[in-house]
C-alpha cells in the first residue's frame, strides 16, 4: 500500500531545490533591481566640502579665513544608558537643560530613531577638544564638522560681503547645477563677486555604511572618489591699517571714504559708514543677526561707496573746467565776473581767472562756462543749440567714468547720472528745454548724480593727468597673481593731458590757499584737493565732500570722502581725506587736533 | 567489540558523512563572512582575552569540535541502545521543556534557552531527535498499524505534546518543525487524505489572506459543492460527506480570519502579511524579507566575492549568521554559490532518504524518514523565507547556521541514523 511514496519524497525534495534555484535565478541574475537597491543601501555618496579661498590685504595680512564648527549629533538607536552626570559635565549642560534637550529632540519633525539628529550646535574648537576624549563613553553621539567664515578684524564688512546657505531660488537660477541644498554661497560683496574663484571644487567620497548609517570604510578602495579642490585665495588691494583707520574716523558718521592707488586703480580702502561686524553674519548666528542688521534704520548693509548716489557738488567744477578747456570755450586766463544775480556764491572774490575760480569755487564762473559749452551757436535756435552742446558735454564728462557703473569687482554698483538730451526730453515730457532750464548742472547740483567710488576715480584720473584704471579690490587671484583682465586696461578721457596740469594747479591752490587750506594742508606733502558742499533737503545740513590726491607729482593715493549732513566740504570731508593721506603716506598723523576734530564729529558749530 | 568496527569495517555511509562535512565547512566559512568586519580585519582564528568576546566563527569552531566528540560517542554506543532509550530520551526532553518557562533564559523574545555558564543550550532543538526516536519506537511496536485511528491519535499526541510545550516558549518556528512528522506517518501508511487536507488548509489560509472579501471564497466552495453533487452518483452518504467537507472548509476560512486578527501576536501577523506583500511596508514588517532579498539578489550570477558582501556585513540583514545565513551565500557567491549549497542539501536529503529506505527494520526506517522530514522542513522553510517564498519563521539552516544547540541536535539526529545504517544487516541476523 505504500508503494510510490518514496518516489513522492524524492520528487518533493528535487522539486523544492529546483523551485529555489529558479526563484534565485530570477532575483539574482535576471533582475537588476536588487543590485541597485543594495548599492543605495550601502553606498553613501559623501560630499567633501572644499575650503573656501582666503582673503588677504595688500600686505599679506589675513582678513578672511575658515574656522571649523562642530555639532554633536545623536543616533537614538545606538544610545545606551549613560552616566548623565558625567554627560552634563562634559557637554557643559545642567541636568534640567539635558532633560529639556532630550524632550525637545523627540518632538522634532525630522526625528528619527536610526538617523543622525542634531543634538548640540555651536561647539567651538576648544570645547570640541575637551569632548573628544569622552565621546567613547557615550555611544550614539557623533561629532560633525563643517567650516564657516571668520574675520580677523571687524573691518570692511560691506566690501567683503557675507556667506550663507544657498537659497532654493539660487539653486534653481544656477544653470551649471553647482549648488545643492546646504551649500554655502557668497551673498554679497567680494564673496559674491568672486564666488567662482573662492568656492573651489567639491570632492566626492563613496563610503560604505551599515544599516544604521555608520561608515564602514571606503568603497572599492576609493577608486571613484575625487578630492575636493580648495578655492583660490584672493589678495585684495586693501591696506588693512588704512581701512581700519578710515572706519575709525567714520565712526558715528554716515558716508564713505574711498582711497585708490591712481597708477593702478587698486582700492586702498573702502569705508562705508555705518557698518557692522562681519563676524555677526557667519555660521548659525547668521539668520538671527541678519534680521537685526537689515532692519537697522541706519542701513549698515547699504554699501555707500558704490550704492549711494549723491549730487557731486563743487568737485564737479574740475571736470567742467577741463571739458571747457578741451572744447576751447575758455583758456586758463579767461576771467569771468562773479555775477551773483542768477546763481549765488561765497567769499569775497569778484573777477577770477580759472585757477581762482576753482580755488574759490566760484559758482557764477562755472555757470558762465557751461553756457559757453552748451550754447556754441551751432544751431540757430537756443533749444537745438543746447541739445548739441549737451551731447558734446555729456561725452566728455562720461569719459571720466561718471554716469555709468565703473565695473568695480563688487556687485550692485550704481552708475549715477550724467544727463543727456534724451534724459531732459523725458524729464520735460518733450516740451522744449534750453540752457536756462538746466544750468544747475554747471556746479554739480541739479540732475547730476555720482557715487563716491566715481569721485575717487575722478581724483585718480586727475592725478594721472588723463587716464584711469577701473577701481578694483582684488589685485591677485590665487596662484596666477593677476587681477581679472578688465582691470589692467587703461581708460583714457577725451581731455588732452595738458589741460590736466591746470586742474592740478588749481587743486593745489585749493589746499594751499583756497577753500581747503586750513584742514587739508600737510606740512611735508603737496596735497591737491577740491571741496564740495552739496545742498541737502532743508532743514538738514549740507553734505560735506572732498576729493584729493597726493603727492602732487607721481601721486600715490587719491581719496574721495563724502560725509552726509556734515556741512561744508572744508570741514569733515577735507579733514578725513587729509588724515587718510597722512596715514597712508606717513604712517600716521602729526596733527592730533584734526584727528580729534573728526572723532568729535561736531562739524556744524 | 562492535563499537569500533562501525568505522573500521567500512560500513559507515561515507557519502553522507562527506556531504555533512562539506555543508559544515561551507557554513563555517559563511558565519565568518557574516561576522567579518573590514575595519577590524579580524582573521579566521583569533583567541580574545575574554571568552564572551569570542567571534562567531570561533564559537562555531568550538561547536564543530564538540560535534565531532558527539559523533565519536554515537559510534561507540551499541546501536540497540537508541531504540531502548527512545522513550526515556523523549521523557527527559519533555521534562526539560515543561521546566523551561521556569528556569529558561529569555533570548530575543523566546524563552527557550537553558543557560550553562556563558554557553546555553536549547532543549527544543534536542526535542527533535528525541521525538524522532520515540515515534520510530512507537511505530515499530508490535501490532502497530498506521491506518488505525487509535494508533494515529497516539502518534499525533507524541508530536503534539512537545509542539505545545515549545509553543508555550513562544518559539513558533521550532514548534512548526514537528508538523514534518506527518510526512513520516504518510510514508508508514497513513491515508494521504490528511496530508491533502492539511495542504488544502494551508492553501486556503493563504488565499484567505490574499483575497480581501471572504464571500468570494464561500461562493466558490458552494459552486464546487453543487457541481460535485450534480456530477457524481446521487447517494445520500456521498452528498452528506461532501456537504460536511464544504462546511468544514468554510469554518476553516472563518477561523483563519479569527486567528490572524485575534490569536496571532502582532509580530506574527506581520510576518504573514510580509509574505503576501513585503513591499507594502519595506521599512516596517517587510524589512527582514526585503533586505534578505536585496542581499541575495545583489549577488548576481557569481557573487561579490568572499568577505565582499555589503548587505550581510553591515547589518542590513537581521540574524545574518543564524536564520538568514543563506543571504551571505547569495550575496557573496551569487547564483553559483546558491546552486552548490542547494545542490549539497538536495544530495544529502536524497542520500538520507536512500539510507532510510534501505533499512531492514521498521524502527530504523521510520527514524530515517523522520530525519529526512525534519531536515527537509528546515531546508525548505529556511531558504524559502530568505527568498520570500515562506513567511519568516525563525528556524536555522541545518549544519549551516551559527549555534551550538541546533548543530549538535542535527548532528546527533543524522549520526544515529548513520550508526543504525552501518549495522542494518546485524539486525536482520539477530531476528
Amino acid at each position: 500500500m505504500n508503494e510510490g511514496r518514496k518516489e513522492i519524497f524524492q520528487l518533493a525534495i528535487v522539486l523544492v531545490g529546483l523551485v529555489f534555484l529558479l526563484k534565485l535565478f530570477f532575483i539574482q541574475v535576471l533582475d537588476n533591481k536588487y543590485a541597485e537597491l543594495a548599492d543605495s543601501n550601502a553606498i553613501l555618496r559623501q560630499t567633501e566640502y572644499p575650503f573656501r579661498g582666503l582673503i588677504y590685504d595688500r600686505n599679506g595680512k589675513l582678513i578672511v579665513y575658515n574656522t571649523p564648527e562642530y555639532k554633536l549629533e545623536v543616533i537614538l538607536d545606538d544610545v545606551t544608558s549613560f552616566d548623565s552626570a558625567k554627560f552634563c559635565r562634559v557637554f557643559h549642560l545642567t541636568a534640567a537643560q539635558l532633560r529639556e534637550k532630550w524632550n525637545e529632540l523627540k518632538q522634532r519633525k525630522e526625528f528619527s530613531q536610526v538617523k543622525p539628529t542634531l543634538f548640540l550646535d555651536q561647539i567651538s574648537h576648544t570645547e570640541f577638544a575637551r569632548m573628544q576624549d569622552h565621546l567613547d563613553d557615550f555611544p550614539g553621539f557623533y561629532v560633525q564638522v563643517r567650516t564657516t567664515r571668520s574675520y580677523t578684524t571687524p573691518a570692511l564688512a560691506n566690501a567683503l560681503g557675507y556667506v550663507s546657505e544657498v537659497s532654493k531660488e539660487q539653486i534653481k537660477a544656477d544653470a551649471s547645477g553647482t549648488y545643492r541644498q546646504g551649500d554655502y554661497i557668497g551673498q554679497s560683496g567680494l564673496e559674491a563677486f568672486y564666488e567662482k574663484q573662492l568656492r573651489g571644487k567639491r570632492g566626492v567620497r563613496f563610503r560604505l555604511r551599515n544599516a544604521k548609517g555608520i561608515e564602514k570604510g571606503s568603497f572599492k578602495e576609493g577608486q571613484f572618489d575625487t578630492l575636493s579642490i580648495p578655492g583660490e585665495d584672493l589678495t585684495t588691494s586693501i591696506d588693512l591699517d588704512l581701512q581700519l583707520y578710515g572706519e575709525y574716523l567714520m565712526r558715528g558718521k554716515a558716508g564713505s571714504i574711498v582711497a585708490l592707488e591712481p597708477a593702478t586703480g587698486e582700492i586702498l580702502s573702502l569705508v562705508s559708514g555705518p557698518s557692522y561686524d562681519p563676524n555677526l553674519l557667519t555660521g548659525r548666528q547668521y539668520s538671527s543677526n541678519f534680521k537685526l542688521i537689515s532692519s537697522d534704520t541706519l542701513k549698515p548693509l547699504f554699501n555707500r561707496p558704490l550704492m549711494a548716489q549723491y549730487r557731486p557738488g563743487s568737485i564737479f567744477k574740475i571736470a567742467q573746467a577741463m571739458t571747457a578747456l578741451q572744447e576751447g570755450v575758455i583758456n586758463p586766463e579767461t576771467r569771468i565776473r562773479c555775477d551773483r544775480s542768477i546763481i549765488n556764491c561765497h567769499g569775497a572774490h569778484t573777477h577770477e581767472d580759472l585757477m581762482g575760480a576753482i580755488a574759490n569755487s566760484c559758482n557764477p564762473y562755472f555757470h558762465n562756462v557751461l553756457r559757453r559749452m552748451l550754447n556754441k551757436g551751432k544751431a540757430n535756435d537756443p533749444f537745438s543749440d543746447t541739445r548739441i552742446g549737451l551731447a558734446e558735454w555729456n561725452e566728455h564728462i562720461m569719459s571720466f567714468g561718471f554716469g555709468k557703473p565703473l565695473g568695480i569687482d563688487l556687485p550692485n554698483e550704481k552708475g549715477g547720472l550724467i544727463p543727456t538730451p534724451a534724459y531732459y526730453d523725458r524729464a520735460y515730457r518733450n516740451r522744449p528745454w534750453k540752457f536756462s532750464n538746466i544750468y544747475s548742472i554747471a556746479i554739480g547740483e541739479g540732475e547730476n548724480l555720482v557715487v563716491p567710488i566715481q569721485m575717487a576715480n575722478f581724483a585718480a584720473t586727475v592725478a594721472n593727468r588723463g587716464f584711469y584704471y577701473t577701481p578694483h579690490l582684488v589685485k591677485a587671484i590665487g596662484k596666477s597673481g593677476q587681477p581679472l583682465p578688465q582691470y589692467t586696461q587703461k581708460h583714457l578721457t577725451t581731455i588732452d593731458p595738458k589741460h590736466f596740469e591746470v586742474a592740478v594747479d588749481a587743486m593745489q591752490a585749493v589746499v594751499e590757499g583756497g577753500t581747503g587750506q586750513y584742514r587739508a594742508k600737510l606740512q611735508d606733502i603737496l596735497v591737491c584737493g577740491k571741496t564740495g558742499t552739496v545742498e541737502n533737503q532743508p532743514p538738514m545740513p549740507d553734505h560735506s565732500v572732498f576729493i584729493a590726491f597726493a603727492p602732487r607729482d607721481n601721486p600715490k593715493i587719491a581719496v574721495a570722502v563724502y560725509v552726509e549732513d556734515a556741512g561744508q566740504g572744508a570741514r569733515a570731508a577735507a579733514s578725513i581725506a587729509s588724515l587718510m593721506i597722512e596715514k597712508y603716506l606717513l604712517g600716521g598723523t602729526k596733527r592730533p587736533h584734526i584727528e580729534n576734530y573728526v572723532l568729535a564729529g561736531k562739524f556744524l558749530d | 567489540m562492535r563499537a569500533n568496527d562501525t568505522i573500521s569495517t567500512g560500513k559507515l555511509d561515507w557519502v553522507a558523512v562527506a556531504l555533512y562535512a562539506a555543508i559544515l565547512f561551507l557554513g563555517w566559512l559563511n558565519i565568518y563572512a557574516a561576522a567579518y568586519d573590514e575595519q577590524t580585519n579580524n582573521s579566521l582564528f583569533v583567541i580574545p582575552e575574554r571568552l564572551s568576546a569570542l567571534p562567531s566563527q570561533m564559537r562555531q569552531f568550538i561547536f564543530i569540535c564538540l560535534s565531532l566528540l558527539l559523533i565519536g560517542m554515537i559510534m561507540i554506543i551499541d546501536m540497540r541502545f537508541f531504540e531502548a532509550v527512545a522513550y526515556v530520551a523523549y521523557g527527559v526532553v519533555l521534562f526539560l521543556l515543561v521546566l523551561m518557562p521556569f528556569i529558561g533564559k529569555e533570548v530575543g523574545g523566546n524563552k527557550n534557552w537553558l543557560g550553562i555558564g556563558s554557553f546555553g543550550i536549547q532543549p527544543s532543538e534536542f526535542a527533535k531527535f528525541a521525538t524522532a526516536l520515540a515515534v520510530a519506537k512507537l511505530i515499530n511496536s508490535p501490532g502497530f498499524r498506521m491506518d488505525n485511528f487509535r494508533n494515529q491519535v497516539v502518534c499525533f499526541a507524541l508530536i503534539g505534546v512537545p509542539m505545545v510545550l515549545i509553543l508555550a516558549q513562544k518559539d513558533t518556528g521550532t514548534a512548526l518543525v514537528f508538523t514534518s512528522f506527518v510526512l513520516v506517518f504518510f510514508r508508514e501508511g497513513m491515508s494521504p487524505f490528511l496530508l491533502v487536507v492539511g495542504l488544502c488548509a494551508a492553501a486556503i489560509f493563504v488565499l484567505t489572506l490574499i483575497i480581501p472579501n471572504n464571500w468570494y471564497l464561500y461562493g466558490t466552495i458552494g459552486a464546487v459543492l453543487v457541481l460535485l453533487i450534480a456530477m457524481g452518483k446521487k447517494k445520500i452518504k456521498r452528498i452528506v460527506l461532501l456537504t460536511t467537507g464544504a462546511a468544514l472548509l468554510c469554518l476553516v476560512i472563518w477561523s483563519v480570519e479569527f486567528i490572524v486578527t485575534d490569536v496571532l501576536k502582532p509580530h506574527q501577523q506581520n510576518r504573514v502579511k510580509a509574505l503576501i506583500n513585503p513591499d507594502a511596508d519595506p521599512l516596517g514588517y517587510g524589512w527582514n524579507v526585503t533586505q534578505s532579498k536585496i542581499a541575495i539578489g545583489s549577488g548576481g550570477f557569481a557573487g561579490k566575492g568572499f568577505l565582499k558582501g555589503t548587505q550581510t556585513k553591515f547589518d542590513f540583514v537581521p540574524e545574518q549568521s543564524t536564520d538568514f545565513i543563506f543571504c551571505t551565500i547569495g550575496e557573496e557567491h551569487g547564483w553559483l554559490g546558491s546552486l552548490v549549497t542547494i545542490g549539497l542539501f538536495v544530495a544529502l536529503l536524497l542520500r538520507v532518504l536512500f539510507l532510510a529506505e534501505r533499512q531492514k527494520n521498521r524502527f530504523s526506517r521510520v527514524y530515517g524518514y523522520a530525519v529526512v522530514s525534519i531536515l527537509f522542513f528546515h531546508f525548505a522553510v529556511n531558504i524559502g523565507m530568505t527568498i520570500g517564498l515562506f513567511p519568516v519563521i525563525g528556524i536555522p539552516l541545518p549544519f549551516f547556521s551559527h549555534g551550538g544547540s541546533s548543530l549538535w541536535a542535527f548532528t546527533i539526529l543524522l549520526f544515529i541514523l548513520l550508526k543504525l545504517d552501518a549495522h542494518r544487516s546485524e539486525v536482520l541476523q539477530r531476528i
